[in-house]
């Protein structure tokens, strides 16, 4: 073994979910970086440490928990879903009513942390398993569109029923994170005011993204444990070949059922978090909008890997972002100089009421489009540009690179 | 070339119920709007038989399979496993009571790798369930590593370790082949129905594929149906011969006596037009 120290010798080392030293290293260098960002000690990541970006960051893990749902539904068992965000709509009225505060017109029962979250998904677990059986007797395009109802079902429902949702426009406030044992006043835990933990004193954003990295770490174990034992491999079966599948003993109603329940279990948890994360949502945030993000988030990030979804989330979610820092970037430049580089800008801003130009930094009605639209033209460029020129999403273009440098200097 | 160990591979020989045959097809008839599939077909296949059915193209041969493993519904007539009717059951239900198939045109889980095609195959023989996996340590880890074993031991048999991590697709023809009948073995079957396990192989293709089927038989003591095209094997190998035409059985018996019978000729061959 002297010469070769890294052979694998049993297969408990082989099926390991980081099975290489390089890997084992990456992981951790990869954690540790995430858990030290907001104590700006990791030279090159400081301006992660500022408050606005650490929001995006914690929005990021949520999308993520989510996607993961969606990536057992989508990516392993095959299943085309586009009502993912009905599942964390129901995941987030789940929790404020189990965690929200009661009042004349809103239901509520103001119970603590390890009660409605857990809950939020085991209730979307329960309504997906209730769903699918009807859902999956019809498959691809057709599952899509049944899938599609449930979006807007759920939205005219969750507009409706004011007392649990707080009605269109308004919405309600949700719980924050504070870890209470019952309902006393003072939490275990408060992670949403700032103040000292252990003596290092820390933001409330920072808390929250301590903990919503915790949440996503655990949720990435679940889904990679999924995925590599029996009931991945049944899913992964009914995927690529349903009747051959059945054939070997995959029940395929009952395996597309458990696919349905597992993802919407992720996507209850994720309504939930992103609830207390946001503290308010309103009922048309569980749009179709929502659910298209995550269907951008898989194939985008590469459809059928844990790893892909990660990626996905982070570039989806971090896009808006970008594009609202670049337009803001070339604004300056259009009324900073007159050079070359500014005119291409102007092609793209428009600063003011009579400057055409892509994308407008006026807030209001103007030319152009605000950011927000623009971010939605850009997923479905990104959808289609993915779709044609690399259907295997991020993940695919990092195994390209990986396999360029494994080979190198040969092509292959 | 290593002879499997007992560790996969099934208890045959125990107690034998009030049955007489492991399987028993009686009488199906089988039409897909008006077109006749099956017309009244019956067989019998003993435990460890090596039962072959032959017939040119279009004589029912895949429907038959078919029919055993619950994809089609036959109109009228009996299946029954261990004189225990099994007409009707979903297919998940019929692998389970131990009937593994090959396909004709493979039917492999095309972006899965060899091992986790094989590990499908241990489904029916797993009992993990969905909470154990997505805790993994404990009974998951266990039966993990426990199908793991099995697993080797098939790759082993069927000599395709180089390729154990490559996803199916990117394999050649004849090496798919071979996966596909490792998942069959990984269920551990009592009935192993082959569905032309040598058709579009080379010689030596043949020759290997040939020596694994004989090999399940005398170390596996897998009871078989083949169907095939290849006569110079199914003449070889197999204990009896059924010969369909056209959803009709004209003949069945031991291949010497099939060679014989006027009836196959005729199929085969045709006749003579009377002039």
């Amino acid at each position: 073994m002297r010469s070769r120290p890294r052979l694998y010798t049993s297969y408990a080392s082989e099926v390991a979910l980081l099975p290489t030293w390089t890997q084992k290293t990456a992981a951790l260098v990869f954690l540790l970086c995430l858990a030290l960002i907001p104590f700006d000690v990791v030279p090159g990541l400081s301006f992660l440490a500022d408050s606005d970006w650490l929001t995006i960051l914690s929005r990021v893990a949520v999308y993520a928990i989510g996607a993961l749902g969606l990536h057992i539904l989508s990516g392993l068992a095959g299943q085309v879903s586009l009502g993912h965000a009905f599942f964390v709509g129901v995941g987030a009225y789940t929790a404020v009513i189990l965690g929200g505060e009661a009042s004349r017109t809103l239901w509520g029962l103001a119970l603590p942390i390890w009660i409605w979250l857990p809950a939020s998904g085991l209730v979307a677990a329960l309504v997906g398993a209730l769903i699918a059986p009807v859902a999956v007797r019809v498959r691809g395009i057709y599952l899509a569109i049944v899938t599609l109802g449930l979006v807007f079902i759920g939205e005219w429902i969750f507009r409706s029923v004011v007392a649990m949702t707080g009605g269109a426009q308004a919405g309600r406030e949700f719980p924050a994170f504070a870890l209470r044992i019952w309902k006393e006043d003072t939490p275990f835990l408060d992670f949403s005011t700032d103040g000292p933990w252990f003596g290092i004193e820390m933001t409330s954003e920072a808390k929250t993204y301590l903990l919503l990295v915790v949440f996503l770490v655990v949720a990435i174990i679940v889904a990679k444990n999924i995925q590599r034992t029996r009931i991945g491999r049944a899913f992964m079966s009914i995927r690529d070949r349903d009747i051959a599948a059945e054939v070997m003993g995959v029940a395929d109603t009952r395996n597309k059922v458990i696919a349905f329940a597992l993802s919407s279990a992720f996507a209850g948890v994720t309504g939930a978090l992103l609830g207390a994360f946001l503290g308010r949502l309103v009922p048309e945030g569980f749009s179709l909008l929502m659910s298209i993000q995550f269907v951008a988030i898989l194939l985008i990030g590469g459809l059928g890997t844990v790893s892909g979804t990660l990626l996905g989330a982070a570039f989806v979610i971090i896009l808006p972002r970008l594009v609202q820092d670049f337009t803001g970037l070339l604004a300056s430049t259009v009324e900073s100089g007159t050079g070359l580089l500014s005119t291409i800008s102007g092609v793209f801003v428009s600063t003011g009421m009579e400057d055409p130009g892509i994308v407008s930094t006026l807030p209001g009605t103007s030319p152009g489009l605000n950011v927000a639209q623009f971010n939605v033209v850009l997923y479905g460029l990104l959808l289609i540009g993915f779709l044609i020129f690399e259907p295997l999403g991020l993940y695919g273009i990092w195994i390209r690179i990986r396999n360029y440098w494994k080979s190198w200097p040969f092509t292959y | 070339m290593t002879a499997p160990g007992s560790s996969f591979g099934t208890s045959h020989g125990a107690a034998r119920g009030d049955h007489d045959h492991l399987l028993e097809f009686e009488d199906v008839h089988l039409s897909f709007k008006g077109i006749t599939a099956l017309d009244d077909v019956s067989f019998t296949v003993d435990e460890g038989e090596l039962f072959a059915v032959i017939g040119p193209n279009g004589a029912g041969k895949t429907s038959t399979f078919n029919c055993i493993n619950g994809v089609y519904k036959p109109q009228e007539g009996t299946i029954r496993w261990k004189g225990e009717d099994i007409l009707g059951r979903r297919p998940d239900r019929i692998a389970e009571l131990g009937v593994a198939r090959t396909f004709q045109n493979i039917e492999l889980f095309a972006h899965m790798t060899v091992l986790e095609n094989i590990l499908l195959g241990r489904h029916i023989r797993t009992k993990t369930s969905w909470w154990d996996g997505a805790i993994w340590v404990g009974p998951a880890k266990r039966e993990e590593l426990a199908s793991r074993a099995a697993a080797e031991d098939i790759i082993d048999f069927l000599e395709i370790a180089r390729w154990r991590k490559y996803p199916v697709a990117m394999l050649p023809y004849g090496v798919q082949k071979r996966v596909e009948l490792g998942r069959a073995l990984a269920m551990e079957p009592e009935l192993l129905l082959l569905d032309e396990p040598v058709a579009g192989m080379n010689l030596e293709e043949t020759e290997d594929m040939a020596r694994f089927i004989l090999d399940i038989r005398e170390e596996l003591r897998i009871s078989m149906i083949l169907v095939e095209h290849d006569m110079g094997l199914v003449m070889d190998i197999a204990d009896r011969v059924m010969v369909l035409d056209f959803g009709e059985r004209i003949a069945i018996g031991p291949p010497a006596e099939i060679q014989r019978n006027p009836n196959v000729i005729k199929a085969y061959l045709g006749e003579e037009m009377e002039t």
